[in-house]
């Protein structure tokens, strides 16, 4: 190629590397990328103009479809978003049943993570045994509640249903199951020559240009900066539990690859600390204007019948105060912010995406690499098109 | 299209190797590896060991949609969108058939909202539609399944003969992109 000239490469929205509809645009010069500008909103749908439409009990499905990888992660997000613009506190066995589907959700995201990533890099059989645990996860949402990527299990006030025998016994069996696991995981890559060739050293970003950039999650702590919302700013009861935050140190795509490994680890701890103290009690809390009456009350008292006609109907009332309240989802700080207007509707709701952040960082982690090495480095921050859009 | 569309009448010859082409072509559906949304995980679900569409030979997800014969639109298809769906289905070559895999590519699902193409057969034509959001990996094994069925009772001549530069005729809704 002439001195000075470079071509324009397109890849997405239909690529199978890009993780969905992400779509690049690459200028190479020769092989090396000199420049990279993203293209977002392939899959904008709307969310948070519908989540004004419908009332505050009602946008929870909604939530569950952002980062559809880890959809409890995000009911999570909402629901507590929404209980502090309410001002609501949620029972001790909810918060712990919370944390249990979230970090559940957390381990999910984390299982598609690697298996595609490892996929694109061009290790094939890790997807198979990801996808084998994590089916043992969707069976878990399934039992407790009925769907297997999107449970929808929170409500705003509590969780929907109590645990069943099976429930227990099943996060019982892949809490001992996983370590193994995840040993399985770690020797097929974390030392395999060809893994650590194709990550070590590629797509670096330093401490203050990740914050810079805005990065959460797991992609600002592979950079070194020991910052969780979990620790720092503790909701639902995470200050309970024992775990720690792993942290890398050059912030490459192995940096990345191994705080996510880690983050395994400690998801499961906390996921066993949780399922052994669940304490007893309510799983909602008991307030008239937000929470269903239970179903015999229904069918006996007519003013509880009317209670539930109503919070079907129109929904809890929200008051007139605006909220930001942020949550650690499985790629960083998933932040809602929710303005209420005195009505049953949020008059807006605003996603703060990790991912939108991780997209748009793109262009300084691809410059100077090679075109390969931008499959690895989109893999590395796994992003997920349906928060990044929404 | 090819020599298939010659050939005419119920003789034995036709009726035997009618029947040979479809148990072929039936036990060799290709899917596009092309994930939109939620259902796209489902889709991998079910390609992966727990659920193993290779049972039904639909194993090979090609990620060209020159060398695959099945279309699954896993996901909400936006308006943005909507042209590149319309495109990977135009550069499929014929015999080609379309799964709408959830609500969303159904009938819009849960998004009834300004962004949001209200069901792929919009834009192109659908043969199985699958409820569900997202569908389960059984419901999208049973589509697998229908399309099977489907394909074996198909008459060789009767696949929809498209003239050279003749397509599928509806209309693409306008985005204009802004940059």
């Amino acid at each position: 190629m002439a001195e000075g000239k470079t071509i324009t490469l397109n890849m997405g929205p239909h690529h199978p590397a890009t993780h969905g509809v992400l779509r690049v645009e690459v200028e190479l010069d020769g092989e090396i990328i000199v420049k990279a500008t993203p293209y977002i909103g392939y899959l904008h749908r709307g969310i948070e103009k519908l989540a004004e439409s419908k009332n505050y009990q009602q946008a929870i499905p909604l939530s569950d479809r952002l980062d559809y990888a880890s959809a409890s992660a995000n009911n999570m997000g909402y629901c507590t978003a929404v209980e502090k613009l309410m001002g609501i506190e949620v029972p001790k066995r909810a918060q712990y049943l919370r944390v249990i589907m979230a970090e559940l959700a957390r381990i999910m995201g984390h299982h598609l993570w690697i298996g595609t990533h490892a996929l694109d890099i061009g290790a094939m059989t890790v997807i198979f045994y990801a996808f084998r645990d994590r089916e043992m996860i969707m069976d878990i949402n399934e039992e407790i509640a009925g769907y297997r990527l999107t449970p929808t299990f929170f409500r705003i006030g509590g969780v929907a249903a109590d645990t069943t025998p099976d429930f227990i016994k099943k996060v019982r069996e892949f809490v001992k199951w996983f370590p193994k696991a995840l040993q399985g995981y770690h020797t097929l890559l974390t030392e395999n020559k060809i893994w650590t060739t194709r990550t070590m050293g590629i797509g670096p970003i330093s401490a203050k240009d990740a914050i810079n950039a805005g990065l959460t999650g797991p992609s600002l702590r592979g950079s070194g900066v020991a910052y969780d919302i979990r620790k720092a700013f503790p909701y639902s009861s995470y200050d309970d539990f024992d775990f720690k935050i792993p942290v890398g140190e050059k912030g490459d795509v192995y940096d990345r690859y191994l705080v996510r490994m880690e983050e395994f680890a400690q998801s499961i701890k906390i996921i066993d600390q949780a399922i052994e103290n669940l304490p007893e009690g309510p799983v909602a809390i008991d307030s008239p204007w937000i929470t269903n009456p239970d179903l015999v009350s229904v069918q006996t008292d007519i003013s509880e019948l009317a209670r539930r006609f109503v919070l079907h109907t129109k929904g809890p009332v929200g008051p007139d105060k605006e909220v930001y309240h942020a949550v650690e989802g499985a790629k960083g700080e998933l932040g809602f912010y929710l303005v209420g207007d005195g009505t049953e509707h949020p008059f807006r709701m605003k996603v703060r995406s990790p991912c939108f952040y991780l997209a748009s960082a793109l262009p300084r982690l691809l410059v100077g690499h090679m075109i390969a090495d931008a499959i690895a480095i989109i893999g590395s921050i796994d992003v997920v098109l349906g928060e990044i859009d929404r | 299209m090819g020599i298939e569309n010659q050939l005419t009448g119920d003789n034995i010859l036709v009726t035997s190797l009618n029947k040979l082409v479809n148990w072929s072509r039936s036990n060799s559906v290709w899917p596009c590896t092309f994930g939109l949304a939620c259902c796209a995980l489902e889709m991998i679900a079910t390609s992966l060991a727990s659920f193993d569409i290779s049972r039904f030979g639909s194993e090979v997800f090609r990620p060209s949609p020159r060398q695959s014969d099945l279309l699954i639109v896993a996901g909400t298809v936006s308006k943005k969108m909507a042209p590149m769906v319309k495109r990977v289905y135009d550069q499929m070559a014929d015999p080609k058939w379309v799964i709408a895999m959830g609500a969303c590519a159904s009938c819009g699902g849960t998004f009834q909202s300004y962004a949001v193409l209200q069901g792929v057969d919009q834009i192109i034509p659908v043969d199985v539609y699958l409820p569900g959001c997202p569908p389960r990996p059984e419901a999208l094994l049973a589509g697998l399944m229908k399309i099977q069925e489907k394909i074996r009772t198909e008459n060789l001549n009767q696949r929809p003969d498209f003239k050279p530069g003749e397509r599928y005729e509806t209309q693409v809704p306008k985005v204009e992109l802004i940059r």
